[in-house]
C-alpha cells in the first residue's frame, strides 16, 4: 500500500522533490516544512586506516560477520548516510554480540530509510543470506493487504489458544531507533498518535505514553499481556535502541484490546492484531483494515510509510523487511512435538516454533508459538495464507497421532511464489 | 554517546525544546545542572574528536539514578571534553567534589616518602590494602568515544611500556580475547579479572564496545601490581597486596606509575593531566588523583555504632563492601578508602586512609573491650 508518493519519495531525497508536487497541494506546504538541513554526509572521523579499525570477527557467528569483508569494509567505512549514519553505528551490535554456534543472528541494523542504500555492498548480501538468496537488486516484492483472499483461517480451537499477526511500520523521513535524537522520537510519537486518535468503529481506542502511565494502567496493561518493558537484549541495547528511555515511548489499544501499536520500541511503530482462539482470519481482516486506517491518516497529514518496492517496507532489522510480519497462533501439540518429524515437517511448511514467551523463549508444557519462517519475497497475504494451511496441516497431524495414525512429511513448499 | 556525532548537525533542524531530555524525575550531579539554555548554548559544539554534548550526557539521560545514590550522570569523551563543555561540567565537578571550583588548582604529590607511618596497620583487622588510580593517555579519545583502532594503539601502547619494566615490576600481559582457560581461572582465583561491564552506567556510555578487543590485564610476577587496559579508563593503576602495609603499597603504587610514565612521555604520549583538573579521567568523580586508597578491615562492632557514619565523613573516609562500589558488606568487613579524589594529592588522600583507619581498629578494640568510644571520635578533617 504505497500510494503516489512512494514513487516519488523512494528516490533519493532531493530539492527536486517540490517539482513533482503541485505546489499548491497542503501536502507540499508540509513536504516544504519538513525539507531537511542535513549536515555533511562523508564527514566522518577517519584517524586510522580501515585496517587499524576493523573489527575482529573471528569467533563471531552472525549475518554481518560473515559477508564483512576487510575490503567491504574499507569501501563503505568513511562513508554515511545524509543524516550522519555510519557503518561503525550499523554493524556495532553485530561487533558486540558475536553469536551463538547454533542461531544465527543478524548483526546490524539500520539508522534511517538510506541505510540500505548507502551501505548496500553490506546489507545486500546479508539480506540475501537472511532471507534465503532475495537479491533486493533484481527481484521486487510483493505488498497484499486484502483479507478477502484469504482461504480458511477458522482454526479447531481444541488445538489453537490464541492468533496473532503483527508488523512493523517507519515513518519516511524519520532517523530509526538506533539513531534518532529525542526530536525525531518524539515526532514519531506525535505522528502515530495523532493518526490513531482518528480510528473509528472497532477500532476506537487510547494511547498510553510510558512516562505518563499510571500504576494501575500499567498494572492493566501487563495482566492484558500489552506492555513492553526497555529492551533487555544486547542485541538491541548495543544498537543504542534503548536510549532515553522511555521518552516517546508508549502503547495504544483499542477499547477491544484486539489492536494494540508499540511506539518507539524496536521500530517506529509494531502494529499487532490478535485475539483468543482460532479466527485468524479476522484477525488478518482487522490487521489489514487497521493499517490501512493508519495509513490513510498518516497521509492526510503529509507523511507516509517507510516503503520501496525492493524491500517492502523497510524497518530497522534487515530480518524484519519485505512484510515485516509474523503470524502465528499459539497451539497445543503435545503428540506432534514429540515426534522427531516435527522440526522437518515445520521446515518444509515454511514455518518456525517458539515458546509462549516469544523469540528466545521456551515452550511450555508442549504449547508452542508457530509462526511464518519468511519476511520478504512473498506477500502478507500469501505468508498468512501459509501458516494457515501449515497450521492447519499441524492440526490434522496432531488428529491422526491421536488415533494411532501415522504421518507424512510434507514436500517442501517453495520460497518465492 | 558511542553512536558518533556524525548528526550533530542533524539534530540542529530541530528546536531545543523538542531535543532537551525529559529530566524531571532524575537523581544525578548532570540532571540537577543541566538547563534548557545551558543545552542550547552546548548543542552546536563538539570537541575536535566530535565528541557532542549529547554524547556527554546519554548516560544521565539513560539512567535516571537513585533516591540515596547521586551519580555523575555524564562523561568525557576525550581531553577537551572538560574544556568545551565546562558549563556543564564545572557546576557537575563543584556539587560532586565538594565545592571544587573553576578557579582552584589541584596538588598532585606522588613522593611516596611524604607519607607518614602506614606500616603499622594491625593485619588482625586489616586485612588487605591496596590503591588504585586511572590514567589516560594523551592524544587518544577515552572509552565512551575511542575508535577500535584508537583503542587497539592504546593497548599497543601500554604493553609495550609494561613490558618494559624490570626489577619487582616485571610482568605479564593477559589480553582478554585471547586469554586460555587456564590463564583467566588464575586471573579469578586471584581477584584479578575483570569482565566486562555490566553496570547501565557504564553501558549507557558506551565503554563497553567491541568488547573484548584491546582489553586486557598486566601484573607483576609478585601479583602485587596491576593494571587493567581499556575497561572504563585507558589504564587503571593497582597495588595491593594482602595485611595492613599501606606504606609498602603506595611506595610500590608511586614508584610503578612514575616509571611507566617516563616510558608513554619518551613515545611522546604522556597522560593528561592539568593544574586545574590534575589527571584527566573518563568519568568526573575520578578527576584530581583518581585515587581510591583502601583496606578490608574488619570493623563489626564499630560498624554497628550509631556514630559510625559521621566518623567516616569527618575522617574524609567512606565504606563499600567488599566486592567494591554498590555491594554489601560481608560479616562484618568492610573496604574503607578516601572520600576525596580532588583538592588534595595523592599522600594526602592515603595518608587520610592510614591515619583513619588506624584510629577506627583502636575504636574498634575499645568497644570490644567494652568501652566508649566518645572521646575519641575526631573533629572534621
Amino acid at each position: 500500500m504505497a500510494g503516489a508518493f512512494s514513487r516519488i519519495l523512494s528516490a533519493r531525497r532531493s530539492v527536486g522533490i517540490l517539482s513533482l508536487v503541485g505546489a499548491g497541494s497542503l501536502t507540499a506546504g508540509y513536504l516544504l516544512a519538513r525539507e531537511r538541513r542535513v549536515g555533511a554526509a562523508a564527514n566522518v572521523r577517519r584517524l586510522y586506516p580501515a585496517s587499524a579499525e576493523y573489527p575482529d570477527l573471528r569467533k563471531h557467528n552472525n549475518c554481518m560477520a560473515s559477508h564483512l569483508t576487510p575490503a567491504v569494509y574499507a569501501r563503505l567505512c568513511d562513508k554515511a548516510t545524509p543524516n550522519g549514519f555510519t557503518l561503525d553505528q550499523a554493524i556495532q551490535t553485530g561487533v558486540d554480540n558475536p553469536g551463538h554456534p547454533f542461531i544465527k543472528t543478524v548483526g546490524m541494523v539500520a539508522g534511517d530509510e538510506e541505510s540500505y542504500e548507502v551501505f548496500a555492498d553490506l546489507f545486500d548480501p546479508v539480506i540475501k543470506e537472511r532471507h534465503n538468496g532475495y537479491d533486493s537488486r533484481s527481484m521486487t516484492h510483493p505488498t497484499d493487504l486484502d483479507a478477502s483472499k484469504i482461504r480458511s483461517g477458522v482454526f479447531d480451537e481444541r488445538y489453537v489458544l490464541s492468533s496473532r499477526v503483527r508488523t512493523g511500520r517507519s515513518i519516511r523521513g524519520l532517523s530509526l531507533p538506533p539513531a534518532c535524537t529525542r526530536a525525531e522520537r518524539r515526532e514519531v510519537e506525535r505522528v502515530v498518535v495523532d493518526a490513531l486518535g482518528g480510528l473509528r468503529g472497532e477500532l476506537t481506542g487510547r494511547y498510553y505514553s510510558l512516562t505518563q502511565m499510571t500504576e494501575q494502567e500499567q498494572q492493566q496493561l501487563i495482566d492484558d499481556h500489552f506492555l513492553f518493558d526497555k529492551p533487555v537484549s544486547p542485541l538491541l541495547t548495543c544498537a543504542g535502541m534503548a536510549r532515553d528511555w522511555p521518552d516517546a515511548r508508549g502503547i495504544w489499544h483499542n477499547n477491544q484490546k484486539t489492536f494494540l501499536i508499540w511506539i518507539n520500541e524496536e521500530d517506529h511503530t509494531r502494529v499487532i492484531s490478535m485475539e483468543k482462539g482460532g479466527n485468524m482470519k479476522r484477525v488478518f481482516e482487522r490487521f489489514c483494515k487497521g493499517l490501512k486506517e493508519v495509513e490513510k491518516l498518516i497521509v492526510e497529514k503529509g507523511w507516509e510509510f517507510m516503503w520501496n518496492e525492493h524491500l517492502g517496507y523497510v524497518l530497522t532489522c534487515p530480518s524484519n523487511l519485505g512484510t515485516g510480519l509474523r503470524a502465528g497462533v499459539h497451539i497445543k501439540l503435545p503428540l506432534m512435538s514429540k515426534d522427531p518429524r516435527f522440526p522437518k515437517i515445520l521446515d518444509n511448511l515454511r514455518l518456525q516454533k517458539r515458546g509462549t514467551g516469544g523469540v528466545d523463549t521456551a515452550a511450555v508444557g508442549s504449547t508452542f508459538d508457530i509462526s511464518n519462517l519468511d519476511r520478504l519475497g512473498q506477500s502478507e497475504v500469501q505468508l498468512v495464507q501459509t501458516v494457515i494451511d501449515g497450521v492447519n496441516y499441524l492440526i490434522e497431524c496432531e488428529k491422526r497421532l491421536e488415533k494411532g495414525q501415522d504421518i507424512r512429511v510434507p514436500p517442501p513448499i517453495s520460497q518465492f511464489k | 554517546m558511542p553512536f558518533g556525532n556524525t548528526h550533530n548537525n542533524f539534530k540542529m533542524n530541530y528546536k531545543v525544546e523538542e531535543e532537551f531530555p525529559e529530566l524531571s524525575k532524575h537523581n544525578n550531579h548532570m540532571a540537577k545542572v543541566l538547563t534548557k539554555d545551558m543545552y542550547a548554548k552546548l548543542r552546536d559544539k563538539q570537541t575536535p574528536t566530535g565528541f557532542t554534548v549529547d554524547d556527554v550526557i546519554q548516560t544521565g539521560v539513560d539512567n535516571p539514578g537513585h533516591p540515596f545514590i547521586m551519580t555523575v550522570g555524564c562523561v568525557a569523551g576525550d581531553e577537551e571534553s572538560y574544556d568545551v563543555f565546562k558549563d556543564l561540567f564545572d557546576p557537575v565537578i563543584s556539587d560532586r567534589h565538594g565545592g571544587y571550583k573553576p578557579s582552584d588548582k589541584h596538588k598532585t604529590d606522588l613522593n611516596f616518602e611524604n607519607l607518614k607511618g602506614g606500616d603499622d596497620l594491625d593485619p588482625n583487622y586489616v586485612l588487605s590494602s591496596r590503591v588504585r588510580t586511572g590514567r589516560s593517555i594523551k592524544g587518544y579519545a577515552l572509552p565512551p568515544h575511542n575508535s577500535r583502532g584508537e583503542r587497539r594503539a592504546v593497548e599497543k601502547l601500554s604493553v609495550e611500556a609494561l613490558n618494559s619494566l624490570d626489577g619487582e615490576f616485571k610482568g605479564k600481559y593477559y589480553p582478554l580475547k585471547s586469554m586460555t582457560d587456564a590463564e583467566q581461572e588464575q586471573l579469578i582465583a586471584d581477584h584479578f579479572l575483570f569482565d566486562k561491564p555490566v553496570s547501565p552506567l557504564l553501558l549507557a556510555a558506551g565503554m563497553a564496545r567491541d568488547w573484548p578487543d584491546a582489553r586486557g590485564i598486566w601484573h607483576n610476577e609478585n601479583k602485587t601490581f596491576l593494571v587493567w587496559v581499556n575497561e572504563e579508563d585507558h589504564l587503571r593503576v593497582i597495588s595491593m597486596q594482602k595485611g595492613g602495609n599501606m606504606k609498602e603499597v603506595f611506595k610500590r603504587f608511586c614508584v610503578g606509575l612514575q616509571r611507566i610514565e617516563e616510558i608513554f612521555k619518551k613515545h611522546n604520549h604522556g597522560f593528561m593531566w592539568n593544574e586545574h583538573l590534575g589527571y584527566i579521567l573518563t568519568c568526573p568523580s575520578n578527576l584530581g588523583t583518581g585515587l581510591r586508597g583502601g583496606v578490608h578491615v574488619k570493623l563489626p562492632k564499630l560498624s554497628t555504632h550509631a556514630k559510625f557514619e559521621e566518623i567516616l565523613t569527618r575522617l574524609r573516609l567512606q565504606k563499600r563492601g567488599t566486592g567494591g562500589v554498590d555491594t554489601a558488606s560481608v560479616g562484618g568487613v568492610f573496604d574503607i578508602s578516601n572520600a576525596d579524589r580532588i583538592g588534595s594529592s595523592e599522600v594526602d588522600q592515603v595518608q587520610c586512609v592510614v591515619d583513619g583507619v588506624k584510629l577506627m581498629v583502636e575504636m574498634e578494640k575499645k568497644l570490644e573491650k567494652g568501652e566508649a568510644i566518645d572521646s575519641m571520635i575526631p573533629a572534621q578533617k
